[in-house]
């Protein structure tokens, strides 16, 4: 049983290129350098909370991204493909999502209807008033909004190219509207649109700090709370890039796997 | 009996029993908004006949296939498909419309499309492409719509592709696939939309054989064809289009040998 074991140390060896031992080289060198010379004693105090950051940008990520992209396909349909009452709100809404900036929507939801909810006794004493007085609603509902709005045109670009012929071939051999749409239309446009919406996802991970400025914790907030209690500025922001760094790298990964389930051909 | 295969070759069986007509289709028309496409045309298929329709671009030819799986609504005439005929009504923009759209969609499941530019679904390996319809409209088992499917791909000589994704393959392998994707749902009629005119010329040979080979063993087909030799060779019965009407219809052997009309002797003296 030596085969395999010589089989991967053999790859090893192929993707140990000199190029590749120079820059890990230097990384290690670079890592080594901020370690010794930087204050990192600040880490033992604030891991907990740094944690808990890294937790909350995750999970603000893949709830918006998820929520945002299942709104996004029936945007997008509606304008490829809707009646004109469903294509021209839709249209309209990526359009106020894309022509506004974020930070705007975020604070106009969180103050606005932050502020308007309380007026109203009903709400006050709804099962849900315990949530809508957090922040943290208003940072999920503005992400998903701004996602959706995005990434519905993108959906609507996905949806349109996809060729007609193979939609009427699924129509010819007897399937029925929404089967079309489920085996057919929606995975092909689901995978056209795979690269972009990898892109769009790294974009939202960086859009996610803003939700600090409505006093939810993610780990950029808590980058700022570190430089506000000890003074110390640099270490907490290289961390926050490496942390941002390594989300997206993973991001990346996950998405190329999805793209190279159905291969295509270059060309 | 010898006479059997004799019966499949003429259009009225000598004995006056004649095959059931799996396609009856009766003063077709079709509008385009101003255009006039079909202008009144009727063809019929019985059980085992190969009717190739021929005839210039702009005649017609592919409207007609088109309008008896109803992937273009016809603007009025009679279809029937095994004797059932297709219930249209008009929408509220005044077109035509399949009435029931169960009955239309379980029509067109008995009906085997094969395509000039193929359609095979590009997110789907071979396999998958054939056993989609069976499983998702037709819910024949799995375990068995695989099973037929590999003997389908087999069949068309892509028995080893059966995990390719059709970008890789060539044009000539992506038609054969697409008529094992039409076999697979067991159509009584294959209906064939000029299935070798997006191909490169030496790839048509390898199709035109899978479609003989169809014919051969007796199968239902309508075939829209540039290849006059080939419908020659096939076909138990020729119909010629002009300008959105019948022109000339018979046994290829008249039809190509002996052609009546003016305008048939003209396309004919053209093409060839």
């Amino acid at each position: 049983m030596t085969a395999l074991p010589l089989h991967s140390t053999e790859r090893a060896r192929g993707w140990l290129q000199p190029h590749r031992i120079a820059l890990i080289a230097i990384a290690a060198g670079l890592v080594l350098l901020a370690a010794l010379t930087m204050r990192w004693d600040w880490l033992a105090h604030y891991w907990d909370l740094a944690l808990l950051g890294i937790w909350r940008t995750i999970w603000l990520l893949v709830v918006t991204t998820v929520l945002g992209f299942l709104l996004a396909v029936p945007l997008g349909l509606a304008q490829a493909a809707g009646p004109r009452y469903l294509a021209i709100p839709a249209r309209v809404f990526c359009t106020v999502i894309r022509g506004t900036p974020l930070l705007l929507q975020l604070w106009l939801l969180y103050y606005g209807l932050g502020a308007l909810f309380p007026q109203f006794p009903w709400i006050r004493q709804s099962e849900l008033w315990p949530y809508l007085r957090q922040a943290w609603p208003y940072a999920v509902l503005a992400l998903t909004l701004s996602y959706a709005g995005y990434e519905g045109e993108v959906m609507r670009g996905a949806f349109a190219g996809v060729p007609r012929g193979q939609l009427e071939a699924a129509r010819a051999f007897g399937m029925s509207r929404w089967k079309i749409f489920r085996r057919i239309w929606m995975p092909q446009a689901i995978h056209r649109a795979l690269p972009t919406l990898a892109g769009e996802t790294v974009l939202q991970l960086k859009a996610t700090p803003l939700v600090a400025t409505i006093t939810v914790i993610d780990v950029y907030a808590v980058a700022s709370k570190v430089r506000q209690e000890t003074f110390i500025t640099y270490e907490p922001l290289l961390l926050l890039g490496v942390v941002y760094l390594v989300i997206t790298g993973v991001l990346v990964t996950l998405f190329r796997r999805l793209e190279a389930r159905i291969p295509s051909r270059l060309g | 009996m010898t006479a059997a295969p004799e019966a499949s070759q003429s259009r009225r069986d000598s004995n006056g029993q004649s095959a059931a007509e799996a396609i009856h289709v009766e003063n077709l028309h079709k509008r385009f908004g101003n255009l006039h496409v079909l202008k009144g045309v009727s063809l019929s298929a019985r059980d085992g006949e190969v009717i190739a329709i021929i005839g210039g671009s702009g005649s017609g030819k592919s409207t007609l296939l088109r309008c008896i799986n109803c992937l273009e609504n016809p603007t009025s005439g009679i279809i029937r498909v095994n004797g059932e005929e297709i219930r249209l009504k008009a929408d509220s923009h005044g077109h035509t419309v399949p009435a029931d759209r169960r009955q239309i969609e379980r029509i067109r499941s008995k009906l085997g499309m094969v395509f000039q530019s193929f359609n095979l679904w590009s997110h789907m390996t071979l396999i998958e492409n054939v056993i989609e319809v069976p499983i998702h409209v037709l819910k024949v088992p799995r375990a068995e719509a695989i099973a037929t499917a590999e003997k389908l791909l087999e069949r068309v000589g892509l028995g080893d592709k059966r995990d390719v994704y059709p970008a890789f393959l060539s044009g000539g392998q992506q038609q054969r696939a697409a008529i094992a994707r039409a076999l697979a749902i067991q159509p009584r009629v294959m209906l064939f939309d000029e299935p070798t005119s997006a191909l490169d010329p030496e790839l048509v040979g390898e199709v035109l054989k899978v479609i003989a080979d169809l014919a051969r063993e007796g199968r239902t087909m309508v075939l829209v064809t540039h290849e006059m030799k080939f419908a020659r060779e096939v076909a138990t019965h020729v119909v010629y289009l002009y300008n959105g009407l019948v022109e000339e219809e018979g046994p290829p052997e008249l039809l190509f040998g002996a052609p009546r009309s003016e305008r048939l002797k003209q396309f004919l003296r053209n093409v060839s």
